[in-house]
């Protein structure tokens, strides 16, 4: 079942409708979805073709001759197609099917990790969310590694010209964020993979906020690993996907044991799958692969260069609302930003801003929005963030600077 | 859903921006420090304890207005008290908040009544009577909220 079937609006000025959920009230308000980058809410599509799957399709994969397996089989492994092709890897074994992107940091660090040994390096930058720092940390524990820093400057962007430095004859590995989840700063990982990949290093790119908003080519690139989550895509939660080079997922050891991910088994002796299979032991999330994959597809009918432009466009704009707010300061302001803006008001803290923003329907995250490293770079214990969709319009802008009024009314 | 002005009442508004008792008590008998890692809000509460009577209280921080309303109004209703009587301030506020009791907690502190309607917010406003408790207990490390 694929998008072209549905009723979609390939226009981003419709896509509203495609989204029911959208159509509510909150607190007697409509409701005006500003919280994208926790997740993203799903388009009909996507619910549809899970709902055909359960109700038609579901049979394990990779099992049986019988028809339903074979149609869900067929449906797995055209999710992984869709994967491959939406960010352009050049092979379909090179996509793994994970939980998501935290499963899929994870999955590199402990099995790259085996290898490494005490004094072995690893550079991440300083705007890492706590899933791209904590598997680093439990490596220094187990292993002794050592954990660089690359920091950012006033504006939340990466200090590049302090890599060069970072970058040395014990770092096996850069490990950086395509756009940070706490400011939308948009990092340059192809000018950092260019760096390491100069020194031989290889590059993990953290994508969970980037393959939303931003065309991602991983060939392009040349990053050696790619993760990202399929819910803040507009797919379900439970899945997500980590690209690796074919020369890596052949190399690295397999990750967890079980079921599909053996070619045989013996008491003596297991041989292990080909890659993806390798790194997928157990049944996998069937359906959650083929939402994902037509979350995909209807990005793609959406066109993401359309998507970059919108999601660009409402940031500035909301950048330059929020300015006419007093007392209010947005923390992050990067000239390459997308899609999120954080911000502080003088007097109010956040979490009171979120309750009183909720009161008028309007939904944001307030909070340190699991990168702490960040909030004490700023010196603020937590921001207000609003974060942007491809059904958000500057209308929702609107709501959330007259709400921002009444927090202003209220705390005068 | 209640309205907003039942959770922010005037009380608490004037409470957050001039909170009593807002400063580090020296010298001390009990402390402890206070921290909800979800949302950041962190506050330090120090006391003075002669004869089983609270003689004075200050607390230091910074979080939200809940946060700061309910540890100001803590210190003004806590000061003076014997140490039984505020940790049974402390078991009022926190059954009522934790939506067992359906006893107001006494006097102004009726005013954080409304904070029950809030389940994301309930954390902020019992962070400084949990710091409290831990104070007068006498135990070392961080309160936290569970
Ligand atoms: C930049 C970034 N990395 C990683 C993650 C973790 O994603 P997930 O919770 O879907 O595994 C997030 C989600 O908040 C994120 O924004």
């Amino acid at each position: 079942m694929n998008v072209a079937s549905m009723t979609i609006n390939p226009s981003l000025d419709t896509a509203r409708a495609d989204f029911p959920i959208l159509n509510q009230e909150v607190a007697g308000k409509p409701l005006v979805y500003l919280d994208n980058a926790a997740t993203t809410q799903k388009p009909k599509a996507v619910l549809e073709a899970m709902q055909h799957y359960y109700l038609w399709d579901n049979a394990n994969v990779h099992r049986g001759v019988h028809t339903l397996s074979q149609r869900a089989t067929m449906a797995f492994d055209e999710a992984r197609l869709k994967v491959q092709r939406f960010i352009n890897a050049k092979l379909p074994e090179e996509i793994i099917f994970v939980r998501g992107t935290t499963e899929a940091i994870n999955l590199v660090a402990q099995t790259m990790g085996k290898r490494l040994v005490p004094g072995d390096e690893v550079v991440i930058s300083a705007l890492e969310h706590h899933a791209n720092i904590v598997p680093w940390q439990m490596l220094r524990e187990e292993r002794g590694i050592v954990l660089r820093v690359l920091p950012i400057d006033d504006t939340g962007q990466v200090c590049l010209d302090q890599l060069p430095a970072l970058l040395g004859q014990r770092t096996r590995l850069v490990a950086v964020g395509h756009v940070s989840n706490a400011l939308g700063t948009v990092v340059p990982v192809k000018t950092i993979i260019e760096m390491a990949h100069s020194q031989g290093i290889p590059v993990l790119v953290d994508g969970a906020q980037a393959i939303p908003h931003l065309p991602v080519d991983v060939q392009g690139l040349d990053c050696d690993f790619y993760a990202f989550s399929g819910h803040k895509a507009y797919g379900p939660t439970g899945i997500g996907a980590l690209y690796g080079k074919k020369t890596w997922l052949e190399s690295l050891p397999p990750w967890q044991g079980g079921g599909d991910m053996i070619r045989s088994v013996s008491f003596e002796k297991t041989t292990y799958s080909e890659p993806p299979a390798k790194f997928e032991a157990g049944t996998p999330h069937i359906a959650g692969a083929i939402g994902m994959g037509v979350a995909l597809d209807y990005l793609e009918t959406m066109g993401m260069a359309a998507i970059a432009a919108h999601d660009e466009m409402l940031c500035r704009y909301a950048a330059d609302r929020l300015a006419e707010v007093p007392g209010l300061r947005l923390i992050g302001t990067a000239a390459d930003k997308s899609a999120v803006v954080s911000f502080v008001m003088e007097g109010v803290h956040s979490h009171d801003i979120g309750t009183i923003l909720n009161s008028e329907g309007v939904a944001v995250r307030a909070g340190h929005h699991c990168a702490m490293p960040v909030m004490e770079r700023f010196c603020v214990a937590a921001t207000t963030r609003a974060s942007f969709g491809l059904y958000n319009t500057m209308a929702d802008v609107d709501a959330l600077v007259v709400a921002l009024g009444k927090v202003r009314h209220l705390f005068r | 859903m209640t309205e907003l002005t039942d959770l922010y009442q005037e009380l608490i508004l004037e409470h957050n921006k001039k909170p009593r008792n807002f400063h580090r008590l020296e010298p001390h008998t009990h402390q402890a420090e206070g921290f909800n890692p979800l949302c950041g809000d962190r506050l330090v509460v120090e006391l003075s304890v002669q004869d089983e009577t609270v003689n004075d209280i200050g607390f230091v921080g910074a979080g939200c207005a809940i946060c700061m309303a309910s540890a100001s109004m803590m210190t003004e209703a806590v000061k003076g008290q014997s140490v039984a009587a505020a940790m049974q301030l402390f078991d009022a506020m926190h059954g009522y908040l934790a939506g067992q009791g359906t006893v107001l907690p006494p006097g102004k502190l009726a005013a954080l009544a409304g904070v029950r309607e809030y389940p994301m917010r309930v954390k902020c406003a019992t962070l400084p009577w949990h710091t409290l408790q831990n104070a007068l207990q006498g135990q070392d490390g961080t309160a936290k909220t569970e």
